[in-house]
């Protein structure tokens, strides 16, 4: 009844072009990033921050990089948590081997490291392509775990690959308490969603979605897939990395090449298959499934006052999870981002039927 | 080319047929393995005519269109292109050079919409770098629009302009094969190449498709290779028409010749020994 449009004509091609073409639309998303900004940080509990809202902005943010990879380009990749590693281990080593580098450059360069490799793996993608290529990537994923366990030059020669960052700043400011890293989380998920938007909304995202579509008729139409394909593992990539790092220095603090295993890159890439492949929104709605489903079904029970031990509660909970995922990619194969277009097209008619 | 008006256009275009010869093909031989797809074969295309392929299944004519946008590579023969020769070309370089196609079975990019899809067809000519395009501000913006107005003009010509927001997999077969011409016309080739148009078409939307190339043969003087089944398309539209059967040329020449070509009606009907 209230998401209408109207009386809101198009009068040029630049309102035609906006990200957000319908009025509610945009006064909607105005106001979440303004909640976001300005109330979130002042109520929410330092738990909510530290447990929920930081991992679910950062794994967005490389769900967002894998989704240009996965999504909009068709390449498969099985090696992202292994290009999150390389971001977040390249800042690291630039923070202890440059202590003058700000916290912002550190982590973009972090992410410019994780470019470079990601364009070096991605390099089979110019002649294999599927599950191949998938296998391909998988090589990316164990190369780098074993690099980072076993060269002890990469790790500043700490025991077992870990490590931790001290206190951190960004230009003055403080980042310590909790919603203080939020905002700084925040920050690079807007600029980085709306960089992504712009990317696969113009050429640069027209040219993957033909490579992904329909190679050969790219091809004929000019389009070089050695370009389109290394660009776009290059940009996935850069996000990835950048994501790499702030998981690493935002959310954990300390950590092992562990946390950045093939655990992570299969979690990302269900969260993108959840969420929506070739969707920027989808990719937050896939985070916020995997990140807020298992505390969801963690606290249900408790809710209802049934006396679960907490195997058993960790065993339903693996068990339902499971259970959803596959229910859901058989009721839904596009995603919840496909649900969310659907009801937003009902939304525009109800309560009238046409 | 210019997409102009259409009272203002073809003033200055060469008579039909009688243009200059802007494709040469001499002596074209492909092989895939011990299979000859195509065996000596020789014609030339004018500049502003509408040149058919036509033959039996099997023929060559499809191999014949790879060969000109460099899909393929003959392994003997040359290929002159305006004037100059060409050697062994990657399909970029012939849509570079002005050569767009359409494609036998329909190679639309299936997950994006009509307006995306011929967007795509204009690629070439975007200038845009990657980091432009992240910021989408000024120039990017400025070009995205400037290649929007040429692409309307696509759709307007087309009469496409209901369905510019549907993703393209959602279309019944005529629109799109209609969108896939669209592609190849927004990149304002000088030489388009049509794989069977109108395959799988009904008598309606067979009328339609003719109109439509011969508008863009006359008003942009594009000039135009086309492969077809339906002979009386051919007849009627085609300037002058090569004949394949097996891989080699058995006719050359206008409608009225091949049609009363004896080899031509053999391969077409069969002989009686």
């Amino acid at each position: 009844m209230f998401y209408r449009e109207n009386g809101q004509f198009k009068a040029s091609y630049v309102e035609d072009l906006r990200i957000f073409k319908v009025t509610q639309d945009r006064v909607a998303v105005l106001a979440l990033v303004a909640i976001a900004v300005l109330l979130v940080p002042m109520l929410a509990s330092d738990y909510l921050l530290r447990a929920v809202l930081i991992p679910f902005l950062i794994l967005s943010l490389a769900a967002i990089g894998l989704n240009i990879l996965v999504g909009y380009c068709g390449q498969i990749s099985l090696g992202t948590g292994a290009f999150m590693a390389v971001g977040a281990y390249a800042a690291w080593n630039i923070g202890v081997r440059i202590p003058e580098v700000p916290l912002l450059v550190q982590i973009l360069l972090g992410g410019l490291c994780a470019t470079a490799v990601g364009v070096v793996f991605g390099i089979p993608s110019l002649r294999l392509r599927g599950l191949y290529l998938a296998v391909s990537t998988l090589a990316a994923q164990f190369f780098l775990d074993w690099a980072f366990l076993r060269i002890p030059a990469l790790t500043n020669h700490s025991a077992s690959g870990s490590v931790s960052v001290g206190t951190l700043s960004f230009f003055g400011l403080p980042l310590e308490s909790a919603w203080q890293k939020y905002l700084f989380c925040l920050g690079f998920v807007v600029v980085f969603a709306v960089i992504a938007k712009n990317l696969v909304r113009t050429t640069t995202g027209r040219q993957w979605m033909a490579i992904r579509d329909m190679d050969i008729a790219a091809g004929v139409i000019g389009i070089r897939p050695a370009y389109a394909k290394l660009t776009a593992f290059a940009v996935s990539s850069f996000i990835v990395g950048v994501s790499g790092a702030l998981w690493g220095f935002m959310h954990l603090g300390a950590w092992e090449p562990l946390a950045f295993s093939l655990d992570r890159s299969f979690q990302l890439l269900f969260m993108i298959i959840i969420g929506g492949l070739g969707s920027i929104v989808g990719s937050f709605f896939g985070a916020a499934f995997i990140v807020l489903l298992p505390i969801v079904l963690t606290n249900v029970p408790a809710l209802f006052g049934l006396p679960l031990s907490v195997d058993t509660a960790v065993h339903l909970e693996h068990i339902i999870f499971g259970s959803l995922i596959v229910i859901f990619l058989i009721a839904e194969p596009h995603g919840l981002a496909r649900l969310w277009s659907i009801g937003r097209e009902k939304l525009r008619l109800w309560p009238f039927p046409y | 080319m210019n997409m102009t008006d259409i009272n203002s256009a073809t003033v200055t275009a060469p008579a039909r047929g009688q243009g200059e010869v802007i494709l040469d093909l001499q002596n074209i031989s492909l092989r895939f393995g011990g299979v000859k797809a195509l065996t000596d074969i020789s014609f030339n295309v004018r500049e502003h005519e509408i040149r058919s392929i036509i033959g039996p299944n099997g023929a060559g004519k499809s191999s014949m269109l790879n060969v000109i946008n460099g899909v393929y590579h003959p392994q003997e023969g040359r290929i002159h292109f305006r004037g100059e020769e060409r050697r062994k070309m990657e399909p970029q370089v012939a849509a570079a050079q002005g050569i767009a196609r359409t494609f036998q079975n329909i190679a639309l990019f299936k997950g994006m919409s009509v307006l995306d899809n011929i967007m795509t067809g204009r690629n070439l000519k975007m200038k845009c770098n990657l980091f432009q395009h992240a910021l989408f501000w000024g120039r990017a913006q400025k070009e995205e629009i400037e290649h929007r107005i040429k692409v309307e003009e696509v759709i307007d010509f087309l009469e496409i302009q209901g369905i510019r927001h549907t993703p393209v997999g959602r279309l019944p077969y005529g629109l799109q094969k209609r969108v896939e011409l669209g592609r190849a016309l927004a990149a304002e080739p000088e030489l388009l190449l049509l794989d069977e148009p109108m395959a799988g078409m009904n008598v309606e939307e067979k009328q339609d498709m003719c109109r439509f190339i011969l508008d863009v043969n006359d008003q942009f003087g594009t000039t135009i290779v086309l492969i077809e089944h339906d002979m009386g398309v051919v007849m009627d539209i085609s300037d002058r028409v090569v004949v394949l059967d097996y891989g080699r040329k058995i006719g050359d020449g206008a409608p009225d010749e091949v049609k009363n070509n004896p080899d031509v009606i053999a391969a077409y009907l069969g002989t009686s020994h």
